[in-house]
């Protein structure tokens, strides 16, 4: 384990590929049962500083620790620590799920009973139980994608990488897949994420990176991130009665820095909603009668549009 | 170590169930080399050889008699007497002709004085079989010439000073015309050292079709690199190196089988005949090495494995072709004969026609030398560039 209880330390990792810089500068931590999201357009980086990460790519600058130990194309050793999941679907599809699985499990030092409880493991992590002899070109793409994440924890990773692990996945798996990776962090793993989808980064991730052209451009809690950018909760408040004194006194508390009146109620914006909503209701139910209350809070789509001045998709 | 074998045989696995390698390592190439050797031997009617000799006689003595005498009894040459040297050249470079002999004027009185003389032998580059033979022939009685000239010495040094003794004469030409045992000999030696149709088409195809065998290994690497296994493998606890060892060392593993297959089916079901074991043995190795060398550099010069496949297919057919897998290569221009031998598949196909003309394992070390030297050089250059293919 690393400095306070770090699985994964990242410092100034610089890739240059020709004239272009692919990543510039990029740093961050991940501790055991955290999931960090790197969040980022196609093309920002996020493949390539994972694969600076796990020992792919050789890097320009920077260092990497996986549990205290170098990290780089040449630490053999360092590696058996970190389990990836490429954005491929990375199998070979003349063999058959066990066949895959017993490969890469005799690539991670594994072999004879260990090798096939470890096997019977996975397939039952992954749901493959009752498919594991079959060729995996004749499976389903979840099923596929499946067996494509089991493989990745083969070898009990303290450092899980996932490289885009949705894309191209029907929603069904695509909750599966999300299910699981909450499991693996309940476990205890590590986990880093790289994803384009802001719901996703939203759902999973205890801290996000805000990657684009290379460079970290902030990184945080969700909240901490929105905080960063100025961004407010906004409160939006149906009801009937004295709506002239609601407003006034909704907008005389500390934490709400507007209150307006609308055609079937009142609009606030507050910092921390979630926090300071009683006291809003408290107030405002003393002159009027409210029937329906929705909080809007500022995503990461917002925050990296304010970023960046592109949104995620672009 | 562990896990270049793993790599090895998940490869190897790969292979089998991929029928497709039985076709292109074995029944292709077998079935390629029953079709040509019956066809030649049918468009042939009588396999027996025989050869066309122009003899340009400058000499006219008693020596070049005998000589000619000599070719006159072998019953598979033909003899055209020519006029001039630049005739019989032309003959020979026209191909009207297999090869030329020149007895240049006083050759026989120079041999009878003691002081040898030169028997020229003219060869067409188009037909190097004919010309092994009429090398063959002249050594052969030269090589009489040379004991016959000893012995005149002899009588001759009793009477040195002065002109050869007629008698002496007459003994020496009467034992140069009782050559002809000697040269029947030789000439039974240069027809063993031809390729019969069928040993050469099974030696031919199994060369030919190495390349095509051995060139899975390295696209499979390419392969890997676009589904994303490649970087799966590269993650795990293992050195870059085992990777390229355990995919070297399946396509070794597939092409010996290959080879080693078609030797044995073609010696068993053909009666193709190979030659010294030892030396068959080495030439398959050596051409299996240089197949893994010659495919991996052109694969690191390309981007997909699908580009990989079109290059090495163009250069081991180029190659195939330019090597003489197909037909003699010494048939077409000389110059044609030596550009093949910037090929691999030449240096091979000249290994396995002179074991089959049984050379022993020691004159087979040449071919098999510069064989492994293509595999070597090309195999290193190739090494030293793979990270162009592991890397992403």
């Amino acid at each position: 384990m690393g400095g306070d209880g770090q699985v994964l330390e990242c410092r100034g990792l610089r890739k240059r590929f020709g004239d272009r810089v692919a990543v510039d500068g990029v740093g961050f931590q991940i501790a055991e049962r955290e999931t960090y999201g790197l969040l980022g357009p196609n093309g920002a980086g996020k493949t390539t500083t994972i694969s600076m990460v796990c020992g792919l790519l050789e890097r320009d600058e920077g260092e990497v620790l996986v549990e205290g130990r170098v990290v780089d194309t040449k630490a053999v050793d360092a590696r058996a620590a970190i389990g990836y999941v490429p954005q491929e679907i990375a199998i070979y599809p003349d063999l058959t799920a066990r066949e895959n699985l017993r490969f890469f499990g005799k690539l991670y030092g594994l072999g004879g009973k260990d090798l096939e409880a470890r096997v019977g493991e996975i397939l039952e992590i992954v749901d493959l139980s009752d498919r594991a002899d079959e060729k995996t070109e004749r499976f389903s793409g979840g099923m596929q994608r499946r067996l494509n994440i089991g493989l990745g924890l083969l070898n009990r990773p303290r450092l899980l990488v996932l490289d885009e692990p949705t894309v191209g996945v029907d929603p069904q798996s695509r909750n599966a897949i999300l299910a699981s990776v909450e499991r693996f962090r309940d476990q205890g793993m590590a986990v880093l994420y790289t994803t384009h989808y802001m719901e996703e980064a939203e759902r999973l991730c205890d801290r996000v990176g805000i990657i684009d052209e290379g460079k970290l451009m902030a990184e945080g809690t969700r909240r901490e991130l929105v905080s960063m950018v100025g961004q407010r909760d906004r409160v939006s408040l149906s009801a009937t009665g004295d709506m002239e004194s609601a407003v006034r006194v909704a907008g005389a508390l500390e934490a709400v820095e507007q209150a307006t009146r609308t055609e079937d109620g009142l609009e606030l914006v507050v910092e921390d909603a979630r926090k300071h909503l009683p006291a809003i209701l408290t107030y405002v139910g003393e002159h009027a009668h409210v029937t329906a209350v929705e909080v809007t809070e500022p995503n990461l789509e917002a925050v990296f549009l304010h970023l960046t001045g592109k949104a995620l998709r672009d | 170590m562990r896990a270049a074998i793993t790599i090895a045989a998940k490869d190897l696995r790969q292979r089998i169930r991929d029928r497709s390698v039985f076709v292109i390592a074995f029944l292709v190439p077998f079935g390629l080399t029953l079709i040509f050797s019956l066809t030649l031997k049918n468009a042939s009617g009588d396999s027996k050889y025989t050869a066309t000799y122009a003899l340009v006689d400058q000499d006219g003595g008693q020596v070049a008699e005998a000589f000619t005498g000599i070719l006159t009894n072998l019953d598979f040459v033909t003899l055209k007497p020519t006029e001039s040297v630049a005739e019989a050249s032309n003959l020979t470079e026209d191909g009207k002709v297999d090869a030329a002999f020149v007895i240049p004027a006083g050759f026989s009185t120079t041999v009878a004085a003691g002081r040898g003389g030169e028997l020229r032998v003219l060869t067409n580059p188009n037909a190097s079989i004919g010309g092994i033979v009429a090398r063959s022939l002249a050594q052969s009685f030269a090589s009489d010439i040379d004991g016959i000239q000893v012995s005149v010495a002899t009588v001759l040094g009793e009477h040195s000073g002065t002109p050869p003794d007629a008698a002496a004469l007459q003994a020496l030409v009467e034992r140069a015309r009782q050559t002809p045992p000697t040269a029947v000999l030789d000439q039974n030696t240069a027809e063993s050292k031809l390729f019969s149709s069928t040993t050469f088409y099974a030696a031919g195809m199994a060369v030919f079709f190495v390349f095509f065998t051995v060139e899975f290994g390295v696209r499979s690497l390419l392969a890997e690199r676009e589904t994303g296994t490649l970087a799966r493998l590269l993650v795990a606890p293992l050195r870059p190196a085992w990777v390229i060892v355990g995919k070297a060392a399946a396509s070794f593993v597939v092409g010996l089988i290959s080879m080693t297959a078609l030797v044995v089916a073609s010696h068993f079901l053909l009666g193709a005949k190979w030659g010294n074991t030892l030396g068959v043995a080495l030439l398959v190795v050596s051409g299996v090495l240089a197949a893994m060398g010659v495919t991996a550099l052109v694969a690191t010069l390309a981007r997909t494995s699908a580009q990989a496949s079109s290059y090495a297919s163009a250069v081991a057919v180029v190659g195939g072709m330019l090597g003489g897998t197909f037909f003699p290569v010494s048939q077409g221009p000389a110059i044609l004969a030596n550009l093949s031998l910037i090929t691999p598949q030449a240096w091979l196909m000249r290994g396995f026609q002179e074991l089959a003309g049984g050379a022993s394992f020691g004159e087979v070390l040449p071919a098999v030398g510069a064989t492994l030297l293509f595999g070597v050089v090309l195999g290193g250059i190739a090494l030293a560039r793979a990270d162009r293919v592991t890397s992403r």
